[in-house]
């Protein structure tokens, strides 16, 4: 089986974000969906940090310390951007004008819940970011993830074990093995990613029961 | 300037010592910016030479790396910090004190920190938000269930002073603000009893467009110009 890498997990979420959409991407994974965008689709990017428009990377010196996103990255503003501030960067958040946000997570269960800010550990310190604002306020929740911990379990589970950013909210995971909706009754395949990856085998391999309609 | 007899209202300081001289112990500080951008950098210098202590200090992280807000904690003024994201790679003097049961931190969505600090400034005695629900971070709090969905209420923030970073401002206090710096600002300024703002520019009256100013004069207390050490890139 061949796993899909970074590169091409991005590239394959970007496939699905359609012209005209607003989008929020998470920092870390999902902000590399911006470079794989579909040239020619116009398709507006959101930052909490309050900012709608973000355009590509400035070349080198042309960074703006005041122009950056929810990563603290330097970034650009498209003709057509806007800036505001942060309780209206969030409005826009939990009052549904988001048409997708795209979030990182540690586990994702079938029910839709999601983790992905606090290992649960003692020690930790949890931080949260506007995480939890985006996981109940985008219309559509899109996560992307490796499939599999690095000790090899699955992050997509029956129930979470690590603590929620939010119940109930997610709609589809693409991980680099496959493209996995949520819907009530569960988990059902969309579409395998990894080459040589047979249905039989990444159910062995998912944390719980994978429903699959083949196409009608 | 006019007939010199009639008051003007003035809000300039000459210096952020000036502007800052009468933070007492114990006060509730907003701190604006996110990261560095909008961060009053300046401002928090002198709070930190002026020695005020056992400060509540409002900000979206707690600090990076040595300067700004990272030196107000490592400095030992802070008893508690409300902010969304604190652990960051180069958070070492919070994750310090932190560790060491220094420091109080209550963890607050990005968010619903935004909208408490909103409704201080707003007058509004709470909220329900969607934000948080069934998770860790609404455990303890009031839940109502609204037209199908499932909300945790929150209060607002209110501070004793802000400190925020605009771009310009006039005597009577209107701000205008550049690019991502904007971020906490307004709403800062409109939740302290007294906010001091570090501009880049002051101008006169009626130089800035009214069309453009975002916090108006109302909200802030004291202006301060600094030229703005940027770092080199």
């Amino acid at each position: 089986m061949k796993k899909l890498d970074r590169k091409q997990m991005a590239a394959r979420v970007a496939q699905d974000i359609p012209e005209g959409a607003y989008v929020n991407l998470g920092i870390g994974l999902p902000t590399l969906v911006a470079d794989f965008l579909p040239k020619g689709r116009e398709i507006i990017l959101h930052s909490e940090n309050g900012v709608l428009g973000i355009g590509p990377r400035p070349a080198k010196g042309e960074e703006d310390e005041d122009l950056i996103n929810a990563g603290k990255e330097p970034v650009t503003l498209l003709a057509g951007g806007a800036y505001f501030h942060h309780a209206d960067s969030f409005g826009m958040i939990r009052g549904r004008h988001l048409d997708y946000c795209v979030l990182g997570a540690f586990q994702v269960s079938a029910a839709g819940d999601i983790a992905n800010w606090h290992t649960g550990a003692p020690d930790a310190i949890p931080a949260v970011g506007g995480a939890m604002d985006l996981a109940v306020g985008a219309k559509q929740v899109l996560v992307m993830m490796e499939h599999l911990t690095k000790e090899g379990s699955s992050k997509l589970v029956e129930r979470c074990s690590y603590p929620l950013t939010g119940a109930r909210c997610v709609n589809r995971v693409y991980t680099d093995l496959a493209v996995i909706d949520i819907k009530a009754d569960g988990f059902h395949l969309v579409e395998i990613l990894a080459e040589g990856l047979s249905f039989d085998e990444l159910q062995r391999l998912n944390g719980a029961a994978l429903k699959y309609r083949a196409a009608a | 300037m006019g007939d010199n007899s009639r008051p003007m209202i003035n809000k300039f300081f000459a210096t952020p010592e000036a502007a800052l001289a009468d933070v007492p112990d114990g006060a509730t500080v907003m701190i604006g910016g996110f990261g560095n951008a909008g961060m009053p950098a300046e401002l928090i210098d002198c709070l930190i030479a002026q020695g005020a202590r056992e400060l509540t200090v409002v900000n979206n992280n707690a600090g990076n790396a040595d300067a700004g807000l990272a030196a107000l904690i490592g400095a030992g003024r802070v008893r508690k910090i409300l902010c969304s994201f604190p652990r960051q790679a180069d958070s070492w003097h919070f994750d310090k004190l932190y560790r060491a049961g220094k420091l109080e931190l209550e963890l607050v969505p990005q968010g619903t920190l935004a909208e408490r600090i909103r409704a201080a400034g707003a007058g509004i005695g709470g909220f329900f938000t969607p934000t948080a629900f069934g998770t860790l971070l609404a455990e303890g709090k009031e839940t109502r269930h609204i037209n199908g969905r499932d909300y945790v209420l929150e209060y607002p923030i209110h501070a004793d002073y802000a400190l925020i970073k605009a771009d310009r401002a006039d005597r009577w206090g209107n701000l205008t603000y550049r690019k991502t710096a904007r971020n906490f600002g307004p709403i800062m300024a409109a939740a302290a009893k007294c906010t001091v703002a570090q501009v880049r520019e002051t101008v006169e009256l009626g130089e800035l467009d009214p069309e453009t100013v975002v916090t108006p004069g109302i909200f802030v207390k004291r202006v301060v110009r600094l030229a703005s050490l940027r770092k080199a890139a």
